[in-house]
C-alpha cells in the first residue's frame, strides 16, 4: 500500500497551505511530483487514488492531470532517466548523435529501459537550455554541452551510485 | 558596452545571497515604492517607462496593470510566468539562477502596486533546482522584513509561493497557466473574460513574465522617464536575449535595443560570430514561434536599412519580409543547417505541445509534422508544399489560443523564404539525406564575415 512517510506528509501539508481554504486542489501538480519522487519514480493507479483521497478530490481529477503533463511517468522507469532534448536548437548541435551514442552504449532506444532496470532513455522537447546544447535532464539537474566522453562519465557515475546504494 | 539594468550585478560573487544583494543596493526600490509611493503612482511610473511585456507579446505592462478589476472584498493576485518553454528561450532561467533577489524584489513592488497579498511564481517543472534558489531568496527576504506581514511597517502583507509545472509548453499561455495553478489540465480558457477580471480562482489576476517583473526594480530606482530614455522608440529599456545555435558564444545577453542585428551576431561582446568560420544562413530572432529569416533579410530590411535588435525593426516588413522580437530566443543557423529538418523538429514540438482542445490545432499540427517528416526523409511530393501551406493557413486565427498561430508561422515562414530548399529536397531524395542544400543556391547575397 502506498503511504507518505511522516516527513512526506509534512511536505504535503506545506504544499497545501500555500492556497486559500477550499482550494487545496491547486496543490495537485506539486503533490504528484512529491508522490512520483516518493514512490519509485512513477505514478501507479494506486498512487493516483491515494493522492485524490489526500486532496479530497475525485480520482478522475487526478487522472486527467497525470495524463496531461509529460513529466509524470505512468509506467515504471529505470532508476536513471536520461531525457535528451531533440528540438531544433539541440538538433543542430548534435542531439541525434547523443541519442545514437546512448543506444550504442546501453542498447536502448527512446522509450526503452535497460534489462537491469538501471537506465531509461527518453527524448524531450526543448528544456530551456538551448545555449548549452546538446543536453539532457537527469533527475533534478541538467547535463549540458554533452559529448560522447561526458555521456560515458554520466553512465559510469550512475552505475557507481547504484552500486553504492545497494 | 550598452547600459545594463538587470544583469549588471549578476556576476558579483555571492549575489544570490540577500546580504550581498542588499549591500549592492538591493531592496532600495522596495523601500522607495512602499514608503514614498502608492500603488497608483507605481502603476503610473511603469506606464511612463514604456515597459513592454517580455514574455513574447510585448503588451505594455503599465496598461495591463491598470486593467485589473478591484471589486470590493475580493482578493487579487499577481502571478509570475516562469514557464519559459519556447524553443530558443532560456533568459528567465538565467536571471532566476544568477540574481534571484532581483525577481523577488520586483515581485514585492508589483504585488504592492496590484494589491496582491498572495503572489505565485509558476515555474516549468523541468527547472527543478531553481525553486530551491527562489525559496531561499524568499526566506531571506522574509527574515529581513521585506516579505510576510506588515512589510517595513507599512501594513502591507505579502507572501510569494513557488509552484512547479510538470512539462507542458501550453502552460506558458496565461489562462492555461492559471488552470494549471488551479490543479487542472493546461487547457487555455476562452477570452473574455480576461484574467484581469476573472483569473486565478475567478479573482482578478495579472500574469507577467519573469523579466518584465524584474525590470520594475530599475524603473522604480531610476524613474520611468529615465528608463524610457534607454532604447529607441517604443522599445524602451533593456532586453534579455538568449542566443543559441551555430555561434561562437551562446548565452544570455542584456542589450539596449539600439544595436544592430549584425553587431549582435558578429561582435565579440555578444555572439562572437558564426562558429567554425561558417556563413550565416538563417535566424529565428525571437523564439521558435516567430518567422525564420534568411541572412539577407535578417541583417537588412527590404528598404536596405540595417535591422536593429528591437520590437519595431525586427517586425519591419511584417511577416512577408520581417519577423518579431517575441521572447528574445535568438536561434542562429549556419550554412550547413537544413531548413526542412529544423522546421520538422519545430512542427513536432508544437504537435507534442498542443493541448488538443481545438481541431485545427490538434489535427493540423499532427499533419504538418507528418508531412515535414516525410519530406525530410526523402519521401515528399511536390504537392506536399502546397498542402503544408494550406494547413498552416487553416490553423492560423482559428483557434482558442495563440499556440495555433505559433505552430503555423514557423512553417509558413520556412516555405515563404526557403521554398527552393523544400523543392530540392523533394527532387533529390537521396542526395538530401547526405548533404544540405548549400548556400550557393540562394540568389540573394548572404553575409560573409569580414
Ligand atoms: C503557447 C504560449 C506559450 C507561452 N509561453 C510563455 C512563457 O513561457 N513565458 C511567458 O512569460 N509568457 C508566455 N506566453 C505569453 C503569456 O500568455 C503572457 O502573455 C505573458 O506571460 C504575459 O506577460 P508579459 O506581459 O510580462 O510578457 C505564452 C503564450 C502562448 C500563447
Ligand atoms: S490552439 Fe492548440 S493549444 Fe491552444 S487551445 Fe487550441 S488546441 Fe489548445
Ligand atoms: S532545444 Fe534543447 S534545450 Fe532548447
Amino acid at each position: 500500500m502506498v503511504q507518505f512517510s511522516q516527513e512526506q506528509l509534512t511536505e504535503f501539508n506545506r504544499l497545501v497551505s500555500r492556497y486559500p481554504e477550499g482550494k487545496q486542489k491547486s496543490a495537485l501538480l506539486p503533490v504528484l511530483h512529491l508522490a512520483q519522487q516518493s514512490f519509485g519514480g512513477w505514478l501507479s493507479q494506486e498512487t493516483l487514488d491515494y493522492v485524490a483521497e489526500l486532496l479530497k478530490i475525485k480520482p478522475i481529477e487526478v487522472y486527467e492531470v497525470a495524463t496531461f503533463y509529460s513529466m509524470y511517468n505512468l509506467k515504471p522507469v529505470g532508476k536513471y532517466l536520461f531525457e535528451v532534448c531533440h528540438t531544433g536548437p539541440c538538433m543542430i548541435k548534435g542531439s541525434d548523435d547523443i541519442v545514437a551514442y546512448i543506444y550504442e552504449k546501453l542498447g536502448i532506444r527512446p522509450g526503452e529501459t535497460t534489462a537491469d532496470g538501471l537506465f531509461t532513455l527518453k527524448t524531450a522537447e526543448c528544456l530551456g537550455a538551448c545555449g548549452y546544447a546538446p543536453m539532457m535532464q537527469l533527475g533534478k539537474h541538467y547535463r549540458e554541452h554533452l559529448t560522447k566522453e561526458k555521456v560515458d562519465a554520466i553512465i559510469e557515475e550512475c552505475r557507481k551510485n547504484a552500486a553504492a546504494n545497494n | 558596452m550598452g547600459v545594463k539594468l538587470l544583469l549588471d550585478k549578476a556576476h558579483i560573487e555571492g549575489i544570490r545571497s540577500f546580504e550581498v544583494y542588499r549591500r549592492e543596493g538591493g531592496y532600495k526600490a522596495v523601500e522607495k515604492a512602499l514608503k514614498e509611493m502608492n500603488p497608483e503612482s507605481i502603476v503610473e511610473e511603469v506606464k511612463k517607462s514604456g515597459l513592454r511585456g517580455r514574455g513574447g507579446a510585448g503588451f505594455p505592462a503599465g496598461m495591463k496593470w491598470s486593467f485589473i478589476a478591484k471589486p470590493e472584498g475580493v482578493p487579487r493576485h499577481l502571478v509570475c510566468n516562469a514557464d519559459e518553454s519556447e524553443p530558443g528561450t532560456f533568459k528567465d532561467r538565467y536571471l532566476m539562477e544568477h540574481i534571484p533577489h532581483l525577481l523577488i524584489e520586483g515581485l514585492i513592488i508589483s504585488s504592492f502596486a496590484l494589491g496582491s497579498n498572495d503572489t505565485y511564481i509558476y515555474i516549468r517543472g523541468e527547472y527543478a533546482w531553481i525553486p530551491d534558489i527562489l525559496e531561499q531568496a524568499i526566506e531571506e527576504a522574509k527574515a529581513n522584513g521585506f516579505l510576510g506581514k506588515n512589510i517595513l511597517g507599512t501594513g502591507f502583507d505579502c507572501n510569494i509561493y513557488v509552484q512547479r509545472g510538470a512539462g507542458a509548453y501550453i502552460c506558458g499561455e496565461e489562462t492555461a497557466l492559471i488552470e494549471s495553478l488551479e490543479g487542472k489540465r493546461g487547457n487555455p480558457r476562452i477570452k473574455p473574460p480576461f484574467p484581469a477580471i476573472q483569473g486565478l480562482w475567478q479573482r482578478p489576476t495579472v500574469v507577467n513574465n519573469v523579466e518584465t517583473l524584474s525590470a520594475v526594480v530599475p524603473i522604480i530606482n531610476i524613474g520611468g522617464e529615465e528608463y524610457a530614455k534607454i532604447g529607441i522608440g517604443r522599445s524602451t529599456g533593456t532586453k534579455l536575449i538568449s542566443a543559441c545555435g551555430n555561434i561562437n558564444k551562446p548565452g544570455v545577453y542584456e542589450i539596449d535595443m539600439t544595436i544592430s542585428v549584425e553587431e549582435f551576431i558578429y561582435s565579440d561582446e555578444y555572439c562572437g560570430g558564426i562558429a567554425n568560420g561558417k556563413k550565416l544562413k538563417a535566424c529565428i530572432p525571437g523564439g521558435s514561434s516567430v518567422p525564420v529569416l534568411p541572412a539577407n533579410l535578417l541583417l537588412k530590411t527590404v528598404k536596405g536599412e540595417p535591422r536593429l535588435m528591437n520590437y519595431e525593426s525586427l517586425a519591419d516588413g511584417g511577416f512577408a519580409t520581417g519577423s518579431s522580437m517575441g521572447s528574445g530566443g535568438f536561434i542562429v543557423l549556419d550554412e550547413d543547417q537544413c531548413i526542412v529538418k529544423h522546421t520538422y523538429t519545430l512542427a513536432r514540438f508544437y504537435r507534442h505541445e498542443s493541448c488538443g482542445q481545438c481541431s485545427p490545432c490538434r489535427e493540423g499540427t499532427g499533419w504538418m509534422e507528418k508531412i515535414l517528416k516525410k519530406i525530410d526523409e526523402g519521401q515528399g511530393k511536390m504537392s506536399d508544399i502546397d498542402l503544408l501551406w494550406d494547413i498552416q493557413r487553416k490553423i492560423e486565427g482559428n483557434t482558442i489560443c495563440p499556440l495555433g498561430d505559433a505552430a503555423a508561422w514557423p512553417v509558413a515562414a520556412a516555405i515563404r523564404h526557403f521554398r527552393d530548399e523544400f523543392e530540392w529536397h523533394i527532387n533529390h531524395p537521396e542526395e538530401a539525406q547526405k548533404r544540405n542544400y548549400g548556400l550557393a543556391h540562394y540568389a540573394d547575397p548572404i553575409h560573409v564575415p569580414a
